[in-house]
């Protein structure tokens, strides 16, 4: 067993051609928002805008959404589902599975339909999946110059919860 | 998992409190939301029950101060206690950094400690994270109530301590939070044992909240170091 699961990092790099790939892709469809989130529910990045969004709860919930929907399709004796769609009235949502890691969100509203979402959905789906595998691989080959960012730091850290 | 995000300049790091049902596990949340400037938090978002029992989680983003230029975020969660929505702790459970699990002082509550410490440590072998190598820590919750049992008693029963395979940490290691007692050290038999450090706490009142998730926050940090 590990001590838990594994750190992961994002370079400058890597961030930068993620959010590049999910600026086209609102472009390419209209939609409002694309969201990229981690599946413990940490938001790892944002593109476009929604009204009132509170991106850091959207990100948790809809981790937690698409991890019980993954229970379900298990029950079903699938492997996963790959996206989830929540039609409103107003706005709607697609939600698919990037790299079996992350999670990409998409809120759209009458701007666009949920058809042309879902056609450009697997493309880019496709794109930052190479692309996170790509980074992955880098890390597994070898640690990241900055992994250890808080070597040394022990100090700091007790500094930090002196309140 | 921890994520660090050199673009943003964030550490994402998640912290999952466990227990058994009404423990005090959603209050030791509400506390920490009541508490902290509304600037270094977010919102307090509650999936609960008619009843305000927990159906699937409680979750509060809050920003703990700034290290070598990046933010701190810390996630936490709590999970349902009730013993038939396993499902939902599991998942909750997924890529977690740290472990607060709040049990219930009340000896009458004895059972049901130990069956939710039993089902932490099933769920965490299911992902095949060892509970003894994770920032995790224990609280004693509800020590005000005239049938609180004594902490030595739920220590015995709910942290006795692990056996130490690492030669490396064959040394006493004294508890910061408690004069007197050890973290680490030698039993009679000649096995090193190793305990999670624990808080005694009164959640409704803060009573000891704090205390706990800067000892958690602390370790999940210092495991990046």
């Amino acid at each position: 067993m590990t001590a838990g699961a594994p750190t992961w990092t994002f370079t400058e790099d890597d961030f930068g051609a993620i959010t590049d790939c999910m600026r086209r892709f609102l472009d390419d469809t209209n939609a409002m928002c694309a969201m990229l989130v981690d599946k413990s529910g940490q938001l790892v990045t944002t593109v476009g805008t929604a009204p009132g969004l509170d991106a850091t709860t959207f990100a948790t919930l809809t981790a937690a959404d698409f991890g019980a929907n993954d229970q379900l399709a298990r029950i079903l004796g699938e492997t996963e589902f790959t996206t989830l769609f929540h039609q409103g009235e107003r706005e709607s949502v697609f939600v698919a599975d990037v790299a079996r890691r992350l999670i990409l969100v998409v809120i759209f509203d009458s701007r666009t339909s949920a058809g042309m979402v879902k056609l450009k959905l697997k493309p880019q789906v496709e794109e930052l999946t190479a692309l996170l595998d790509s980074a992955m691989a880098r890390s597994r080959a070898g640690a990241p110059p900055r992994q250890k960012l808080l070597h040394g730091a022990e100090q700091e850290i007790d500094d930090l919860f002196q309140w | 998992m921890s994520m660090i995000n050199y673009a943003s300049r964030e550490i994402n790091c998640k912290i999952v409190y466990y227990g058994p049902g009404l423990g005090g596990k959603t209050t030791n949340l509400e506390h920490v939301y009541g508490k902290v400037k509304p600037e270094t938090r977010g919102k307090l978002i509650s999936l609960a029950t008619e009843t305000e029992r927990t159906l699937f989680f409680d979750f509060l983003p809050v920003d703990l101060g700034t290290i070598r230029g990046f933010k701190t975020r810390f996630h936490l969660y709590t999970v349902p206690g009730q013993v038939y929505y396993n499902a939902s702790r599991k998942l909750i459970l997924k890529n977690v950094d740290g472990i607060v699990f709040v049990g219930d002082s009340q000896a009458e509550r004895m059972e049901a400690n130990l069956e939710s410490m039993q089902n932490l440590y099933d769920n965490m072998a299911e992902y095949g994270y060892d509970l003894t190598k994770m920032p995790f820590v224990v609280q004693y919750n509800k020590r005000d109530l005239p049938n609180a049992a004594p902490v030595a008693d739920l220590q015995a029963a709910l942290n006795p301590g692990w056996e130490v395979d690492d030669p490396a940490k064959f040394r006493v290691t004294p508890d910061p939070y408690h004069a007197g007692e050890n973290l680490v050290q030698q039993i009679s038999s000649g096995e090193w044992v190793e305990r999670a450090p624990y808080f005694e706490a009164v959640a409704v009142n803060g009573d000891g909240v704090f205390d706990t998730l800067k000892a958690v926050s602390k370790l999940v940090l210092k495991a990046l170091a």
